[in-house]
């Protein structure tokens, strides 16, 4: 559930110098080619005219276009939409400047900035949502674009602020969606669709982010005992399925805890489990990045006069994590699938809200329209995260080289 | 020359030196981290005590002897609701190990014929296998569980209109019927002896590639390695006097139900087919940068003595890409034991379920997931330590 | 190697103590909460001005949440009308929703006060797990619901069928108890929550599915075609569903003990919340007691006299509130039978108000 891995190489491009010399090469060099060709052909061939046929003619989205707003903010009051499109503003302008900072070419416009606008400007048009959230969709991709066009003029030495950016614009964003200091505030029983497993996944990595980190540092050390408790922890958190650890976190751990912690809320416990869990990962990530800082460097530092505290933090850290930010994205992206097994413990995340979607008695049986539906979501979004990635690695690199 | 003696400090230690001191550092750094861990332990285990003390619930595992009085849809050893909690958990255990066992061989099959395809220099193969890879990859397991059991299995035709396949096999919402090799009387024997000649096999052939490499003679593996086999078979046959073995084919007894062959539920079927497409995909990744770490010259240098290209996969790029490929496959391996727990979310019994069920019926929190940890530990110990092993022998022997 | 040893001796010697007496952090909560500290719960749910109350959330006519958002059923009622009794506000309820899994353990935690979730009252529950059951407030049985074209009459014609049900509930032993008794082989297919156990059967995946006769009517309620499945005549078990709490504290143990059955007892001596005012003046001894315009049965409790009479004026007495629900005006509409009173067949009786 764990792994991802170095994004793959393109494979060697073919100089083709006519279409029909193209194909030759690439479809019908051999024999066994020939026939391999046909099977696709066919395979592609009557795949696709099926799902078609499916999609057009006998699948009823009634069940998706009613329940959209489920889908997306399950049961959030609808007089505090407002916080949520607000939230979403600011990180759609963040994402803008991150993604137009990390764009390596020269071009304005890559083929996926152009997809991405082409896919916003659809659903503005298409989607059956009302007038509002038109209107709000169409300012979000507005200030993404202004926050694209700044980016791509961000000088790189202030990139260090992109993290403290985004550090902000989550406080700022938990304050949006739970209230308290001047807004009313919501119980965390209406969080629910999309909403809430984006705030569980985004909480739960950057909750787990220093407790990896230590638990990385502590296996690296040369204590002994540090070094045996980091292992003993990460080795075991790691044998153990993700469900278990939720069991654990939703069912045992009011037993753990001092009797005054009993009232800890559903979605506090399944982010605690979350964290747990996602921290043995990350620290195993760290710890790749750790061992690939030159010992030269810490060596420097020591010569330098530096504390074994102040080498670690201001020398092999940061260039450990620089390594390892890919690593870190696609924890991320593992985790934001994983934290679909919450549906099993009564959250009605985005998974949970389409298994309460399939017990309303008009829409019983619609199962593959629903599921086809929020997989596309998953997919979008673990998707576009993983090219994100792969554009930040190479700029990374460049920068390196 | 005068050799003048180096100013001794050690006579007046000050503290602030101590703190300088990384020997200090060293042990009192251990000595923090062990109290507060058991600091931690302390406060955990008292929370334990006086929650359950508080509650009235007890601890111990006699709770396993006691009658599970709950039945269990699938099992491969007998089980009936007379039965221990212990018992129950063991049947849940041996389901657990029937489709992580299954899962791994077909997900292995299955990523590498995928990661392959992946470098085909067939464009459409690249792209098909691209696609199953990057759609499968970022939508979650549980979500494709629920999909292929709601949306596809369920929605198969009833046994009355089945599909029938080719070669007895039919396929209907109640699963999936193939033809099976049935064991009779005697089978166990077969089977040891069976395992005990493939065995020798191994160590002949193995033993046939050192007297080629040493001696530079024909080995003849393929032809020595054939002789434990055959003693074997025959050794079996002469104990048995026949072959208890013979095939059933399903067969509808009347319009709804179908006896003989090999039955494969639609749970056990979802969560086979989930764990394996899902899997499968992460291992044609890690295939595909395997092969890809290979370098080039090894091709070509394999290509210059003029084997086909099969044959260079084969015997030339895969073993080497096995040692970039094993470590990351392991981790796959261990995902795919511990996705296996989601059975719970379609109903097939696997361990998770069945102790979880155990936990639902006896109120015990603690013990059940104290089974659960050592279970899943366990089990994926033994998938490193057999890898590890297998790691050892296809890394570089230096010679 | 003296260092390793010296510093596991200082640990155990630490460590000793420690665990050996427990509590040491807490002592104050020690004779607060722990043992039968009687009124510990009743004093903190007073205090805190709110009932905090486990239901199930999607029980259609037990405990579910309407298009509103709101709660609603026999079980959510059932905690309104102790909040009722206690605050004067049916209001002040914090309902969660809780999977028969997790139910237990949420009591047990402390983190409600009242189970109301369509729980069966048996002797290993009471016993074993440190709860203590409240007054049966729903009589159910077990029952089999099957297609109607499937031809299935009786268990015995679920012979090599599958049946679908949900784990964590005393129906799945049930089921494996009868299906022994009578020699039937079939395969269980046993799903973890509700929503999976009817989307199965509903698609075919088991002849038949089996849960408390009440739920596979509200259940039924809800499929496509309600006419199309049918249950069959038999019921396998006795289900007296019932509210619990936890075993520490007598007093609260009492409270909602004796709110349940002021409910029925206002409904067998014909009060209602409609008419509930002009028995003010009554001069019926037993009424008055009853409302708390005389004698000090409140008091005992911890309560103020007239809690009965704040119930029954906010929620309704036991009869309302069974028809509000699950009576024929409901989408439901389950016939009483077996939970009738006492005096009319069934098997609803409250012992004296004195």
């Amino acid at each position: 559930m764990q792994t991802e891995l170095p994004p793959p190489v393109a494979p060697p491009i073919s100089r083709a110098s006519s279409p029909w010399e193209w194909m030759r090469v690439n479809l019908f060099s051999t024999w066994y080619n020939i026939i391999l060709t046909i099977v696709c052909v066919v395979i592609i061939v009557v795949g696709i005219s099926n799902l078609l046929r499916w999609v057009f003619d006998i699948a009823q989205w009634n069940v998706v276009v009613t329940n959209l707003q489920l889908f997306f903010v399950g049961r959030f009051p609808p007089e505090l939409y407002w916080r949520v499109w607000l939230s979403l503003g600011v990180l759609a302008c963040l994402a803008g400047i991150a993604w137009g900072f990390s764009r390596t070419d020269a071009r304005w416009l890559s083929h996926s900035t152009l997809i991405a606008l082409g896919v916003i400007v659809a659903a503005v048009i298409l989607l059956p949502i009302p007038l509002s959230s038109r209107l709000w969709l169409v300012t979000i991709a507005l200030v993404a674009t202004i926050g694209y066009a700044a980016g791509r003029q961000l000088p790189p030495n202030l990139s260090s602020w992109l993290p403290v950016m985004w550090g902000v614009a989550f406080l700022l964003v938990w304050w949006l969606i739970k209230g308290g200091l001047g807004l009313a505030p919501t119980p965390t029983t209406v969080w629910s669709g999309l909403l809430l497993t984006l705030l569980t996944a985004t909480t739960s990595i950057i909750l787990s982010f220093p407790l990896g980190v230590l638990l990385a540092l502590g296996r690296q050390s040369p204590l002994p005992v540090v070094r045996g408790l980091s292992t003993l922890y990460i080795e075991v958190i790691r044998g153990l399925p993700l469900i278990g650890i939720l069991f654990l976190a939703q069912v045992m751990l009011p037993l753990f805890l001092p009797p005054w912690f009993r009232d800890l809320d559903r979605v506090l416990r399944a982010i605690a489990g979350l964290v747990l869990f996602s921290a043995a990962y990350l620290a195993e990530n760290v710890r790749g990045g750790l061992q690939a800082v030159p010992r030269g460097q810490a060596e420097a530092a020591k010569a330098l006069g530096l504390g074994a505290p102040l080498t670690v933090s201001l020398i092999v850290l940061p260039q450990a994590l620089k390594a390892v930010i890919p690593a870190i994205v696609g924890q991320f992206i593992s985790l934001f699938k994983d934290t679909s097994l919450l549906a099993l413990f009564g959250l009605l995340e985005l998974t949970g809200i389409a298994r309460s979607i399939l017990a309303q008695p008009e829409f019983i049986g619609r199962y593959a329209e629903v599921y086809l539906f929020i997989g596309l979501i998953y997919w979008i979004f673990c998707y576009g995260m993983s090219q994100a990635s792969r554009n930040l690695e190479r700029k990374l690199n460049v920068g390196q080289r | 020359m005068t050799t003048q003696r180096p100013r001794v400090t050690r006579n007046t230690p000050k503290f602030k030196d101590l703190l300088r001191d990384t020997r200090f550092w060293r042990v009192a750094g251990q000595v923090i981290a062990v109290l507060l861990f058991l600091l931690l332990v302390i406060l955990v285990v008292d929370n334990v005590i006086y929650n359950l003390r508080a509650l009235g619930i007890q601890l111990g595992f006699g709770f396993l002897g006691s009658q599970a009085s709950f039945d269990i849809g699938e099992t491969l050893i007998s089980y009936n609701p007379a039965d221990s909690y212990g018992r129950a958990i063991l049947v849940g255990l041996v389901n657990s190990l029937r489709v992580i066992v299954v899962g791994l061989v077909l997900a292995t099959i299955l990523g590498l014929v995928a990661g392959i395809a992946r470098l085909s220099n067939n464009w459409l193969v690249r792209q098909l296998a691209l696609v199953y890879v990057e759609t499968i990859r970022n939508i979650p397991l549980l979500l494709q569980l629920f999909f292929w059991y709601f949306a596809f299995f369920l929605q198969l035709p009833n046994v009355a209109n089945q599909i029938t396949l080719p070669g007895s096999t039919y396929l209907s919402s109640r699963g999936l019927y193939l033809p099976w090799i049935q064991g009779g009387a005697g089978a166990g024997v077969w089977l040891l002896l069976l395992a005990l000649g493939i065995a020798g096999a191994i160590a002949v052939w193995q033993w046939r590639t050192q007297v080629m490499q040493e001696r530079g003679v024909r080995g003849n593996q393929m032809l020595w390695a054939l002789a434990p086999i055959v003693v074997a078979i025959a050794l079996a046959y002469i104990i048995n006097g026949a072959i208890p073995f013979r095939i059933t084919l399903p067969q509808m007894v009347d319009t709804e139900q179908i006896e003989g062959g090999l039955r494969l539920s639609p749970e056990f079927g979802t969560l086979l087919l989930g764990l394996v497409v899902y899997t499968g995909s992460f291992i044609a990744e890690i295939v595909r940068a395997g092969i890809q770490a290979v370098p080039q010259g090894q091709w070509e240098a394999a290509r210059a003595l003029g084997l086909k290209s099969g044959r260079i996969m084969q015997s030339v790029v895969l073993p080497q890409a096995l040692r970039v490929i094993i470590p990351p496959l392991t981790s796959q391996y261990l995902n795919l034991a511990k996705n296996s727990s989601l059975a719970i979310a379609i109903g097939f019994p696997d361990v998770y379920f069945v102790a979880s069920t155990t936990f639902n019926q006896t109120g015990r929190a603690v013990e059940v997931m104290f089974l659960i940890m050592i279970t899943y530990l366990t089990i994926s110990l033994i998938i490193s330590l057999a890898m590890n092993l297998f790691n050892r022998t296809v890394q570089f022997k230096e010679r | 190697m003296l260092k390793w040893s010296s510093l596991l001796l200082s640990a155990a010697l630490l460590a000793a103590p420690l665990s050996g007496c427990s509590r040491f952090l807490y002592p104050q909560l020690s004779a607060q909460e722990g043992g039968a500290a009687s009124g510990a719960v009743l004093n903190r749910v007073k205090t805190r001005g709110r009932l905090s109350c486990g239901v199930s959330g999607n029980l259609p006519g037990f405990s579910y949440v309407t298009q509103q958002g709101e709660y609603n059923g026999l079980d959510v009622d059932i905690c309104r009308a102790i909040a009722a009794a206690m605050f004067d506000d049916p209001q002040a309820v914090d309902f969660r929703n809780l999977t028969a899994k997790e139910r237990f353990t949420a009591l047990q935690a402390g983190e409600i006060d009242v189970l109301s979730r369509n729980t069966t009252w048996t002797i290993s529950r009471d016993t074993s797990i440190g709860l203590e059951f409240a007054p049966t407030v729903f009589y159910d049985g077990q029952g089999m619901m099957v297609k109607q074209s499937s031809g299935i009459k009786d268990l015995k014609g679920l012979q090599g069928r599958s049946v679908c049900v949900q784990t964590g509930t005393s129906t799945e032993q049930n089921l494996a108890d009868q299906m022994r008794k009578l020699g039937v082989k079939y395969t269980p297919i046993v799903f973890e929550d509700d929503k999976a156990t009817f989307a199965a059967y509903q698609q075919g995946r088991c002849e038949g599915v089996t849960s408390d006769r009440s739920q596979l009517v509200a259940q039924r309620s809800a499929l496509p075609n309600p006419d199309e499945h049918i249950l069959l005549e038999i019921v396998m078990s006795k289900e007296p569903l019932a509210p619990a709490v936890r075993n520490n504290d007598p007093q609260w143990y009492d409270t909602v003990k004796w709110v349940i059955f002021g409910l029925i007892e206002a409904e067998e001596l014909g009060i209602t919340s409609q008419n509930i005012d002009s028995f003010a003046n009554s001069e019926d001894p037993v009424v008055r007691r009853l409302l708390g315009t005389e004698g000090d049965l409140g008091q005992g409790l911890g309560l103020t006299n007239d809690f009965i009479a704040r119930a029954i004026r906010e929620v309704g007495n036991y009869g309302e509130i069974y028809n509000r629900n699950l009576g024929p005006d409901t989408q439901l509409n389950l016939p009483r039978g077996q939970n009738e009173l006492w005096t009319d067949g069934g098997l609803h009786y409250a012992p004296p108000f004195r």
